[in-house]
């Protein structure tokens, strides 16, 4: 419900006389007649202000469209990236060599491959701990508990991507990684891999899916984990097959934006999955990820004109388009599929 | 979970067996976060609490670029000390420390607050008390939800275009505004190049999103009563909203901002974009501690246009060079990094607990 | 004093005012009307709340409007100072005029007729400052700065609201460490800062215990000798102690409107001696 005091009644059939009629007890001014004053002259000042703060949000999305549009789709001096290479090239060649001296190739593959291969290994460990956290949290943990994990969660949160990037590093790979599969199983897992990363964007993810998660199964009214109760159901039948059933829609935005964010993700991928682009799955080699190319390329001497600069603005916008889809997915899911308790 | 009498049942017992199975599993997944935070922890703060021992190679090195070993030893004991908080960055392990990169992050963190909590509550105000239920507000909401989930090397491409080269308008050298303050020279150069100020303005753009949101749930937790008794007494929108909405929804903006602004202190892909230096011996401004303000007072004026580096950036830095002393100097750069984020989610938290209990509605 | 005690006492005082009171509507007939009401109409978006009502009120007195939930006297209220205006998709025909002024003419500052038309609401809802500011704050936001000024109308106000002698040495400490009653009174004190000519209350009693309603309705009686008072109550009882002039309204139709010894003993439409025998309600 939105308050606004100044809205005048729509009234057909008012006779607007102002009849000043003198004021009797001479407390307040007798007229009621609205006059230009300061005050009034303020208000839409300020509001109109208040607009423009609102409205820059609006703007900043303008602006990632058209720059990204303007260096990588097309430009009036033709110098856009698809301009001169193609978008078939782009989107199907599996070589990704933008310095090559003759032939340089700009296939994405293999960059798309890092990315998706990483955020998939950081899926299977984040999605399902992290929604087996929410269940406990919202279904079997006592109050204490909850209060000390959820700051727990927070913290995970709040820790910066550098700091995780460089655990993945200077620990995962030789404490971890290295002793259980290069010595014990004889896998040769190099000093940059990709399982590493996808470890600790894992990590990094438990907290998203575990809160969006628990604020959709704490939604569901407790009328229905009664009626799973009346009918004889353990807690686990009730939890695995009642409450998250109907907190699906919830569950799933949560798993979209966690993937969605585990895409973006840039520093621990740069520091712990290296910098040589890839195409394959295994896990023990390093792969370059989109993103880590982009800082890698900016962190280089490459000059600024040149076609390799400018494949950074390409992948940079393929990174937006994948991002800003699953954003949208995650969203349409939420409203689609919520279902409407009273 | 206890079956007694002829209740019992075996078909029971097997289901309350995995029953108990699938709790123990999500209790495991629930203590993982805590045990990975830990060890994380515990780690890092091994890490940056000694010098690595040297080895073969280490010693080999030495003596190859005539390091003086002992001498460097006894400089620092240890990697996390005062002297690192007040050294600049050195191709000396042992001599490096993080003064530029802490003095370059409370630049920014000054700078973001300033451009974004103003611009953030106005926004949540307008979104909040002004718009009606109509378009334009549905569309700034979803604007904002996908906003929120740009990763930050696309803002640090914005920041580079609009803020670093502000689209190339100025030409190859750029000019410079001067504005004279009497008691001192401001110079503007347009573009803003790398400095502080570009840094700041991308970073605002990329909290915006979630400043505004928690703006919007503190403004959203003011009963609508206090508001319509406002206007019972005769006051104007902007009125209400000034004396009474924000003063009440105050301690949750606060907390919302604190949140993210640290955030934004953690930050590194988009200040690396728009150029953020990674070997950086200077502060911003020549202001390199309290005393250097009196001494040097134009180094303020100086310091929003100059170059900088950051503490996440510097902690990259280090990661990415190949010594491992400069492992373990990156870990203390972390464990600073962390003991700021901490002070300040503990001054969120402090606040949001102090004012919730002084207005219980 | 126990509560017993006390409350006898203002059962006792009140019926000493209404044998003045009585003697009082013998002499005077004609009263000068301070708001005009002409066949007004009034829909939140398709549904039509109010039908076309119309009524005097006359200044200096209190009217009192009765009738059963949901039959339009909170929202009727409410038009007299165009509160539903902060509500969207309401709009209504027809005339309201204050002192001979239509307060919907579009030239109309509704800022300016809210100093002069005051509202207390049924929930007291002080502000989450301190007792001063509660108070202060009408005058504020109206110009007047000069803080002794201030404390003058601050002291005024919560004088005519009988809750001065209570607060005079807190008045910075919160208001909402107040009292439910002290509250209302409080709240009551906060619009008569804004030195309105007519005090509009809906349902200010029917959150209290009896004794607090017993002060805030010797307040108005008192108050009514200064300012023009116009209650919503859904109990009878109350408007028969209180009230010179009653209106009866049900489901949007003002049934009758009288005066209240008049209504009460010798109602003239069979719908309103339903209503005041208890056959519905």
């Amino acid at each position: 419900m939105k308050l606004c005091p100044t809205k005048t009644a729509s009234s057909e059939s008012c006779v607007s006389v102002a009849q000043q009629s003198p004021s009797i007890l001479v407390k307040n001014s007798g007229s009621l007649t609205r006059r230009f004053s300061w005050t009034r002259a303020r208000e839409q000042v300020i509001r109109l202000v208040l607009f423009l703060c609102g409205a820059l949000s609006l703007l900043t999305t303008a602006g990632i469209i058209v720059v990204l549009f303007n260096e990588a789709i097309y430009s009036y001096a033709g110098t856009a990236f698809f301009q001169t290479v193609s978008i078939t090239d782009f989107l199907f060649d599996t070589v990704w060599a933008p310095q090559h001296p003759d032939k340089p190739r700009f296939g994405i593959l293999p960059l798309l491959c890092g990315t998706f291969v990483i955020a998939g290994l950081g899926g299977i460990i984040g999605l399902p701990i992290g929604l087996a956290s929410a269940i406990y949290l919202s279904e079997y943990a006592k109050p204490k508990m909850r209060r000390i994990v959820k700051p727990v969660l927070e913290i995970l949160a709040g820790i910066p991507t550098v700091v995780y990037g460089y655990f993945a590093l200077v620990f995962v790979t030789p404490y971890l990684l290295r002793p259980i599969f290069q010595t014990w199983l004889g896998i040769n897992v190099d000093i940059f891999n990709a399982l590493s990363a996808g470890i600790v964007v894992g990590v990094m993810i438990i907290p998203t899916v575990c809160s969006l998660s628990e604020d959709a199964l704490r939604a569901v009214p407790r009328g229905l984990r009664e009626a799973g109760y009346a009918l004889g159901s353990t807690k686990f039948d009730v939890s695995l097959k009642v409450v998250v059933p109907a907190a699906l829609s919830g569950i799933l935005a949560s798993f979209l934006l966690a993937i969605a964010r585990a895409i973006g993700e840039t520093m621990a991928v740069t520091i712990a999955a290296g910098q040589q682009p890839r195409l394959t799955l295994n896990p023990f080699r390093g792969m370059e990820t989109m993103t880590a190319y982009i800082v890698n390329i900016s962190l280089g001497d490459t000059e600024a004109g040149s076609m390799e600069y400018k494949s950074l603005y390409a992948v940079a916008l393929s990174l937006f388009v994948i991002t800003l889809s699953m954003n949208v997915l995650a969203q349409w899911v939420l409203k689609r599929f919520r279902e409407v308790y009273e | 979970m206890n079956v007694s009498g002829n209740l019992r049942e075996p078909a029971l017992a097997k289901r309350h067996r995995i029953g108990q199975l699938f709790e123990w599993a999500c209790c495991g997944s629930t203590w993982f976060g805590m045990v990975v935070l830990s060890l994380l922890l515990l780690s890092i703060g091994w890490k940056a609490m000694a010098w690595p021992i040297p080895d073969a190679d280490a010693v080999d090195r030495a003596a190859a670029t005539k390091t003086d070993a002992k001498a460097n030893a006894l400089l620092s004991p240890r990697p996390l000390s005062t002297r690192f908080l007040t050294s600049y960055d050195s191709r000396v392990p042992q001599k490096a420390g993080i003064k530029a990169a802490l003095w370059g992050s409370l630049w920014l963190l000054v700078f973001v607050t300033i451009t974004t909590v103003p611009v953030g509550v106005g926004a949540a105000v307008y979104l909040e008390e002004y718009s009606n239920e109509g378009r334009w507000k549905r569309i700034i909401q979803v604007n904002l939800s996908n906003l929120a989930g740009v990763p930050s090397i696309v803002y640090g491409i914005l920041g580079l275009t609009v803020f670093v080269r502000m689209f190339g308008l100025f030409g190859h050298d750029g000019k410079v505004l001067d504005f004279n303050l009497g008691f001192a020279m401001l110079s503007i150069p347009l573009p803003f190049e790398r400095s502080v100020i570009s840094g700041a303005l991308t970073l605002s753009l990329l909290v915006l999103p979630t400043v505004i949101v928690a703006a919007q749930e503190a403004l959203r937790a003011v009963p609508s009563s206090i508001r319509t008794a406002s206007y019972a007494l005769g006051a104007t929108q902007w009125q209400t909203i000034r004396h009474q909405v924000l003063p009440a929804a105050m301690p949750g903006i606060m907390t919302g901002v604190i949140l993210s602004l640290s955030r934004a202190m953690g930050e590194t892909a988009p200040l690396i974009m728009i150029g953020a230096l990674t070997y950086l011996a200077k502060c911003p401004g020549k202001i390199d501690s309290l005393s250097a303000v009196w001494q040097h007072p134009t180094g303020l004026l100086e310091a929003p246009f100059d170059v900088f580096t950051s503490l996440p950036i510097q902690i990259f830095n280090w990661v990415s060079r190949a010594q491992p002393e400069y492992d373990h100097l990156a870990a203390a750069g972390i464990m600073v990094l962390l003991v700021v984020l901490m002070m300040m989610n503990t001054a969120a938290i402090l606040i949001r607990n102090r004012f919730q209990r002084r207005t219980q509605w | 004093m126990t509560i017993m005690q006390s409350f006898s006492e203002l059962m006792h005082q009140r019926q000493q005012r209404e044998t003045v009171k009585r003697s009082r509507l013998v002499e005077t007939e004609t009263e000068v009307s301070k708001l005009d009401v002409n066949n007004l109409n009034f829909f939140y978006g398709e549904k039509q709340a109010l039908f076309d009502v119309s009524m005097t009120v006359p200044e200096r007195s209190v009217t009192a409007f009765i009738g059963p939930s949901g039959c339009g006297k909170s929202t009727f209220l409410r038009t007299l100072n165009r509160m539903n205006d902060i509500i969207e998709g309401t709009r209504l025909t027809g005339k309201v005029t204050l002192e001979g002024q239509d307060i919907y003419a579009s030239e109309v500052d509704v800022v300016a007729l809210r100093k002069r038309v005051g509202m207390v609401f049924q929930k007291s809802t002080p502000f989450p400052k301190s007792i001063f500011d509660n108070v202060a704050y009408g005058p504020k936001i109206a110009g007047q700065r000069n803080q002794k000024e201030l404390q003058g109308i601050v002291e005024q106000s919560l004088k005519r609201a009988a809750l001065w002698d209570e607060v005079k040495d807190r008045m910075q400490d919160s208001a909402l460490a107040l009292s439910g009653g002290q509250q209302q009174r409080l709240c009551i004190a906060r619009a008569l800062a804004t030195n309105p000519d007519v005090l509009l209350m809906d349902e200010p009693a029917s959150a209290l215990d009896p004794a607090s309603t017993a002060r805030i309705e010797d307040l108005i009686f008192e108050l009514k000798q200064n300012y023009t008072i116009v209650i919503v109550t859904h109990n009878m009882q109350q408007a028969a102690r209180i009230s010179d002039w009653t209106a009866f309204f049900f489901q949007g139709y003002l049934i009758e409107k009288d005066r209240t010894q008049k209504l009460f003993t010798t109602p003239k439409k069979k719908q309103t001696e339903d209503y005041i025998t208890g056959r519905f309600g």
